[in-house]
């Protein structure tokens, strides 16, 4: 089925008895050509570039839980590409580019609102660093304005610029930034891959990883073994566990980072805003809620759930920064497990056993990268070489110190990105 | 309409207040929803996607219809349940989310388009054409959605924090939670009770149930009397729990100062707690629940314990005509007491063949109510049954699917609740949240003689202590057949605030959203302000019904903090402006501020950006003023935010030999040594001097940045790798005030003021040692951040502004002064020393030219892993030197490097800037920055491109150290 | 979150800064080689359940810990002063030297 809104308007006038599943529930196969361990958005998106790109259909998407469970239906539903370093740069532009042909790509409304985004920065360091940013996103192709004071003042003027506790000196705007809605981009991705093909098996936990000499052969799931030539694992925070299966240990850590809503309210937020203190974002949802975030907890967690101190000090960003927001209610907070890498960026890379592909390390970026992370995964595993923006995402980079893609700067001591 | 001597309002105490700009009158006691229904207001709201009418349908804190907003300016605060604000003498109310008005709101035209606005609607359209989404689409969403609005002001109320600790947490003070905390205060643990409403009771204060021969009211009175009296027992009314986390710890809203006038500033209006419990047991109670049938969400149709909740608590009778429609016992109440206080009952409905009546009313069995008639206020209900349909008038009908235990605590670490078949509902499962136990109608023991009971035993079995006497309570039996819709044509409402129907729930289910987290967000069920509190088990069993499962089958409800929302203020409270981190000020801060230097944060701390003097209009004006005081005669500089760490023992140089690069052991007692300190990753962690001032006393300077990450950093290599090293260290940081004093005259100047002269002989360069000033112990350091004869002088923080003044006075009368972060900042870069600008966390000591720093001789952090093949690679970018010899004079920092004539794209990107200045010295910009293969471009031409400020021009590669590369003025 | 400091008690969460896996006590020597380093400094075991983890009581004694922890339900089943682990680690690498 096609949706359009002709298609909406003819099933309204007829009682809405026509609409038909988004996607079947297929009972698993013996043996497919590829296997994607992990139904959410980076996975499903991997199955639909497999087959409307590489014409690879018998895939099956294998989910433990149901599609879209984990982060891409937990995140504060950012889409950017203002990455600042060599690496990123070019794939997180890449990214923005598929996510602004989806709907037409997907027939499935996403939402993606290129709303514009703006990073705050406190002072003459963190603008020249903002400044290096906004360079190497112009250099290639994207889109930067850096704004003083008085621009961001224009811009979003409900601001405290008189009593904040670090002043803003300005931001780096990103107009072709914005917000989709999150689930919708699991479901269009889920809807598209199953019209082409592929099988999406719910319920479907797998329990190993089988391994003849040094190459897979398929797994094994709750729901009985599955053959494969080849498997590509895309369970982002559970990545070390998926690895484990294969005898791999990851550069990996699994964090918790909490999330927040507010009760809905009239449009008061126009942009998506950013401010560096303590990793604050916030945009406003199309039904008026305000969505926001911040730092990681910091501590190692797999409980998707949060604690007090983080939730307080993410909301002590926002009064010092947006003091109207202070009556605003907070209606729901969860958590997400992230797969934080090294040096915070992430992996994309074949394995030392043949026919093993890695896709993880998204630390808190994942939900932007979905496109952009299934369409280079596909090209990865259809055709056994990097996609030319994702060749430096490499698992080795940190045994060999070439590459690596700091973007925090925080280093792998204290793995905090 | 109220009703003779029912409720527990103060009837002497009237209160005004308005609604919509309406005056209204209510009593001391009164909720905004109580004296709303007491004046006959019923309609109060819109719904979110439709805009119908909406009533108030329940008396607590889940209510999902009647939000409005409350107060303007700065006081406005939106989507406030009227069922849980009190009203006080001057309150003012608005409704939310209706234009132009509540009675008419044009918005209501989406009604009539409902049938192509189901569920999941907007994802099958506006897709074309694109543009349209952010530009008609989404703008025209935006406005119509959303409820109440925020004032666009500062609060002009007060919020706060606090911790609370306790041995038991008792939430909520109904039956159960009375005799738990009972039960521990007269154990003599320490006890905190929470509940919150404003009286202890629960539902006994809303129903006519007796315990102990009295009124169930007046019991709960007595006891909280006795609870109250007790010293080790905090009762805290008004004051919900609103999260359940790790180890004990529960987050807590006390609303302070919601229910009066008080708005001065001073006492809070809400109280955020973090409260640290050994022990918690949980008596929330229960929540009723809805029927789904075809247009349920009149106004005037409310749950059945509301309806006699607001007769008993409030002595309001909401409707002169009552109905009720339900599928158990205990709703039959509700026409009892009605009857009782002499308000009529038309009918009661009960959908249960067998039920019987339980009074002097009309009962209609088997039957459903299958419509309702009457738009902003209901007028009839259309019931069926096995005789046929009929019409009833009737302007209230009170439902009940029955009761939902208050599970939601137990769910927010994860736990996920058990379906019980006999109450048709969902129970806490045991260990969910650890340390917590539950007890009465939120473990599904509804009877008021089992809540006594078991919040009682609750307590005594944490505690090991006897019960408290348990009084006689009601103890009839909970009986209902799960009603979840009435079958029917037409749209039954789930959840009343977001719009979603019976029907929404079969589409997902028919669109293959089976997982019920699915359907949530394909329908948006359960999202709503109540968080699905009054609908999430209804439309579990019918997404159940619709899939062909058991409900245990399909799933289970969850929910997340907070219980109720909480304010931002309040879980942040006083983080507003200043509030947001502590300012730290150095002891020359007064001084500073006196000469009119703008401050600039780094860090936590203040320092001066310059110095302005008279005439001077532009801050490079000032700055280059400062610089040449330095370079010319004398400057002085506040450097007292450097981190200092004093290091003593036996094994002090071992422990700087594994923490430096460099060696530190072999310093000479009385020298000063630039060390570079590596993560254990290789890269650069941080810089600085360190001092040996005896055999076996270091003193260690880090960067202001990185005081505390290298003071962690020396806790964790003396705790966890190295517990062998005999060495103490502590931060002094805050101690010492030290200030450098720098240029051609800085020894001069000393010499003016230290007690005993120096010289050249006695202080060479990298000298240190005690020196005193005015009788004071001082240390005096010979480094230089400037490149120019200079030292720091340091004495303790409370000579700070004395020594402070007294070095700029003798600098002004030798032709210098002080100097800020500006001049600093210049004079470094002239030098080419490096600050977090260039050590960005990126780069490795081969990359800043200090690969030689790494030593052969030893181990130390970082080594070992700075040497992998891939840090020393020559492509890297490395430091260097820029100067402009383009046409544009101006260098920019954060400007990318090209080839002269590649095309600035980031394929051919080569490096960027990090500092950048303008040196009065050298009469032109200087620039330090990373280019890739580094000392190999040395007097090549680059171009520079600041894409984002529109600069480009064309640069030469030059050594880093601009400014007297020799050191000569450094030594001399 | 609350932790068990053994100098001062149970603290809570705020007080402590958090720096992963315990494997950070067992440093290898500078010529142990490539894998060797890797491992330390990089690869994690990184699965749900238990885990002996590194916290400093920044806001409180400065004490480095290693407080086992679950990681999936956050249950601490204690801590003990990291100084003392290390001791005991060291000792019983010397005495496994010298028998050997």
């Amino acid at each position: 089925m096609r949706f359009s809104g002709l298609r909406v308007l003819k099933e309204g006038l007829t009682g809405n008895k026509g609409w038909t599943p988004h996607w079947r529930d297929p009972e698993p196969r013996s043996e497919y050509d590829v296997i994607i361990i992990g139904g959410g958005g980076h996975g499903l998106a991997t199955a639909h570039y497999l087959a409307s790109v590489h014409g690879i259909t018998s895939v099956a998407v294998l989910e433990k839980g149901y599609i879209g469970g984990g982060n891409v239906g937990r995140n504060t539903t950012i889409v950017r590409a203002n990455y600042g370093l060599p690496g990123n740069s070019e794939f997180y532009s890449h990214s923005l580019k598929l996510w602004e042909g989806l709907e037409e790509d997907l027939n499935y409304n996403v939402m993606h609102s290129q709303r514009g985004i703006i990073n705050l920065f406190n002072s003459d360091g963190a603008r020249d660093a903002a400044a290096r940013r906004g360079n190497q996103m112009m250099s290639q192709g994207d889109d930067a304005v850096l704004m003083d004071n008085a621009a961001v003042r224009k811009l979003i003027p409900y601001l405290d610029f008189e009593q904040t506790r670090f002043p803003i000196y300005g931001g780096l705007y990103h107009p072709r930034g914005g917000t989709a809605r999150h689930d919708a981009v699991a479901w269009g991705f889920a809807r598209a891959a199953d019209q082409r093909g592929v099988d999406l098996i719910q319920q479907c936990e797998v329990t190993g990883i089988d391994i003849v000499d040094g190459k897979v052969r398929g797994v094994q799931t709750t729901r009985g073994p599955i053959r494969a030539k080849k498997i590509g694992m895309a369970a982002a925070g559970r990545s070390s566990q998926v690895a484990a299966m294969a005898g791999m240990r990851l550069p990996i850590e699994s964090h918790v980072l909490q999330a927040f809503v507010t009760e809905g309210l009239k449009p008061c937020i126009d942009t998506v805003i950013t401010y560096p203190m303590g990793h604050f974002y916030i945009s406003q949802s199309d039904k008026g809620g305000l969505v926001f975030g911040g730092a990681l907890d910091f501590y190692s967690s797999y409980a998707a759930r949060g604690n007090l101190p983080m939730a307080e000090h993410v909301i002590e960003n926002a009064l010092t920064l947006m003091p109207m927001l202070t009556k605003a209610k907070v209606l729901r907070s969860w958590g997400g497990i992230m797969d934080m890498s090294f040096d915070g960026s992430p992996i994309i890379d074949k394995t030392h056993i043949d026919g093993l592909y890695l896709n993880c390390g998204w630390c808190y970026g994942g939900f932007k990268a979905t496109p952009g992370s299934g369409n280079v995964f596909a090209h990865l595993i259809a055709t056994d070489t990097p996609h030319e923006v994702a060749k430096g995402h490499r698992l080795d980079r940190f045994r060999t110190g070439r590459g690596i893609m700091d973007e925090e700067a925080a280093g792998s001591q204290h793995n905090l990105h | 309409m109220r009703v003779r001597n029912k409720g527990r309002i103060d009837r002497s105490k009237p209160v005004s207040f308005t609604f919509d700009g309406n005056n209204y009158r209510g009593f001391e006691g009164d909720t905004l929803a109580s004296a709303l229904l007491a004046n006959d207001v019923r309609l109060v709201s819109r719904s979110f996607k439709y805009h119908r009418p909406r009533g108030i349908l329940t008396a607590g804190s889940e209510e999902p219809n009647a939000l409005v907003t409350i107060g303007s300016g700065g006081h406005q605060d939106p989507n406030v349940r009227a069922t849980v604000q009190e009203i006080y003498e001057g309150l003012e109310a608005r409704s939310q989310n209706a234009w132009p008005s509540l009675e008419f709101d044009v918005m209501a035209v989406n009604d009539l388009a409902s049938p192509f606005l189901g569920a999941g609607f907007y994802y099958k359209t506006f897709m074309w054409p694109r543009a349209f989404w952010e530009k008609i689409y989404e703008p025209i969403i935006r406005r119509a959605a959303g409820l109440g609005a925020l004032s666009g002001q500062p609060n002009a109320d007060t919020y706060e924090r606090a911790f609370a600790h306790c041995d038991v947490l008792v939430i909520g003070g109904g039956p159960a939670g009375l005799m738990a905390a009972l039960t521990a205060g007269q154990a003599g643990a320490d006890v905190i009770l929470a509940d919150e409403d404003s009286l202890l009771g629960g539902r006994l204060n809303l129903e006519t149930l007796e315990v102990d021969g009295q009124s169930g009211a007046a019991w709960a009175a007595g006891v909280a009397a006795q609870l109250n009296a007790m010293e080790n027992v905090r009762v805290m009314t008004r004051t919900t729990i609103t999260g359940a986390y790790d180890q004990g710890t529960y987050g807590a809203l006390e609303r302070v100062n919601h229910h009066t006038s008080v708005r001065n500033g001073k006492a809070p209006l809400e109280t955020f707690w973090r409260i640290a419990a050994k022990h918690a047991i949980l008596c929330a109670g229960a929540l009723e629940r809805p029927v789904a049938f075809q247009n349920n969400d009149r106004p005037g149709i409310m749950t059945a314990g509301a309806v006699r909740a607001y007769l008993n608590r409030w002595g309001v009778a909401p409707g002169k005509a009552i109905t009720v429609f339900a599928n158990n016992d205990d709703a039959h109440r509700t026409a009892l007491d009605m009857i009782d206080a002499g308000v009529h009952v038309s009918a009661v409905i009960d959908s249960r063949a067998e039920a019987e009546a339980l009074g002097a009313y009309t009962l209609i069995r088997g039957a459903h109510v299958t419509n309702t008639g009457g738009r902003k206020r209901l007028e009839s209900i259309t019931v069926r049954s096995a005789s046929g349909a009929q019409n009833i008038a009737t302007d209230c009908l009170a439902m009940s699917g029955g009761w939902n235990p208050t599970v939601h605590l137990t769910c927010h670490m994860n736990g996920r609740p058990t379906w019980r078949e006999d109450i048709a509902s969902f129970v806490p499962t045991e260990g969910a949240i650890p340390g917590l136990v539950t007890a009465g109608a939120c473990q599904g023991d509804f009877s008021t003689a089992a809540c006594l009971q078991a919040g009682a035993a609750a307590a005594a079995h944490i505690l090991g202590c006897d019960m408290a006497d348990v009084p006689v309570g009601d103890d009839c039996a909970y009986r209902m057949e799960p009603l979840w819709a009435v079958p029917g044509k037409g749209r039954a409402w789930l959840d009343f605030q977001n719009d979603v129907s019976v029907k929404d729930i079969k589409q997902a289910a028919t669109e293959n959203f089976r997982s019920v987290e699915h359907m949530k967000r394909y329908t948006t069920q359960g999202m709503a302000t109540d968080q699905g509190k009054n609908s999430n088990v209804q439309a579990l069993a019918l997404l159940a019904d619709a899939t062909r499962r058991g409900i245990p089958e399909t799933g289970t409800t969850t929910f997340r903090p907070p219980y109720s929302p909480v304010a931002m203020a309040a879980l942040a409270a006083g983080a507003e402006g200043k509030g947001f981190m502590p300012e730290r000020f150095t002891t020359s801060h007064v001084a500073t501020k006196e000469r009119k230097a703008p401050m600039i944060e780094a860090g936590l701390w203040y320092r001066p950006s310059y110095f302005p003097i008279k005439g001077e209009t532009h801050w490079r004006q000032s700055c280059d003023r400062e610089v040449g005081y330095v370079r010319e005669a004398v400057g002085v500089c506040d450097v007292s935010t450097l981190g200092k760490i004093d290091i003593q023992g036996p094994d002090a140089g071992a422990l700087l030999d594994f923490i430096y690069t460099n060696m530190f052991s072999t310093l000479k007692v009385g020298r000063t040594r630039y060390g570079l300190m590596l993560r254990e990753d290789g890269h650069v962690m941080d810089d600085g001097t360190t001092a040996r001032l005896s055999e076996d006393h270091y003193v260690m300077t880090t960067t202001t940045a990185a005081a505390g990450d290298v003071m962690r950093h020396l806790e964790f290599v003396t705790q966890c790798l190295r517990p062998d090293l005999d060495v103490r260290f502590a931060s002094v940081t805050e101690q010492w005030a030290q200030f450098a004093v720098a240029g051609p005259k800085a020894r001069d100047l000393l010499n003016g003021l230290l007690d005993a002269p120096i010289d050249g002989e006695s202080w060479p360069f990298m000298a240190c040692g005690p020196v005193s000033v005015g009788g004071i112990k001082a240390r005096l350091f010979r480094i230089s951040f400037s490149g120019e004869h200079a030292y720091e002088i340091a004495v303790p923080s409370r000579y700070g502004d004395a020594l402070f003044r007294a070095l700029v006075k003798r600098a002004e009368k030798l032709g210098g002064g002080p100097y800020g972060m500006e001049a600093l900042n210049v004079l470094r870069i002239e030098k080419g020393f490096i600050t977090h600008s260039e050590i960005h966390g990126r780069v490795t000591a081969f990359d800043i030219g200090m690969g030689r720093m790494v030593s052969a001789k030893k181990d130390c952090i970082g080594k070992t892993m700075s040497m992998r093949e891939g840090l020393l690679d020559e492509d890297r970018e490395q430091l260097m030197g820029f100067k402009p010899i383009g046409p544009v004079m101006q260098l920019t920092a954060g400007a990318h490097l090209y080839e002269e004539g590649a095309e600035p794209v980031a394929a051919n990107d080569l490096g960027y800037f990090t500092s950048v200045a303008f040196s009065p010295t050298f009469g032109h910009y200087l620039a330090l920055g990373f280019v890739r293969t580094g000392a190999a471009r040395k007097g090549d031409r680059l171009k520079m491109v600041d894409a984002v400020r529109g600069i480009e021009t064309v640069v030469e590669v030059c050594h880093p150290v601009f400014f007297d590369p020799e050191g000569e003025r450094t030594r001399g | 979150m609350r932790l068990p400091c053994p100098l001062c008690g149970e603290r809570d969460l705020r007080e402590f800064y958090y720096q992963g896996a315990a494997v950070s006590l067992t440093r290898p020597d500078p010529d142990a080689g490539a894998d060797a380093w890797a491992d330390y400094v990089h690869l994690r075991e990184n699965l749900p359940g238990d885990l002996e983890e590194m916290w400093h009581h920044a806001q409180g004694c400065g004490a480095w810990l290693v407080v086992t922890r679950n990681t999936a339900t956050h249950v601490v089943k204690g801590a003990k002063l990291a100084m003392d682990t290390k001791r005991a680690d060291t000792k019983r690498a010397d005495t496994k030297g010298a028998r050997t």
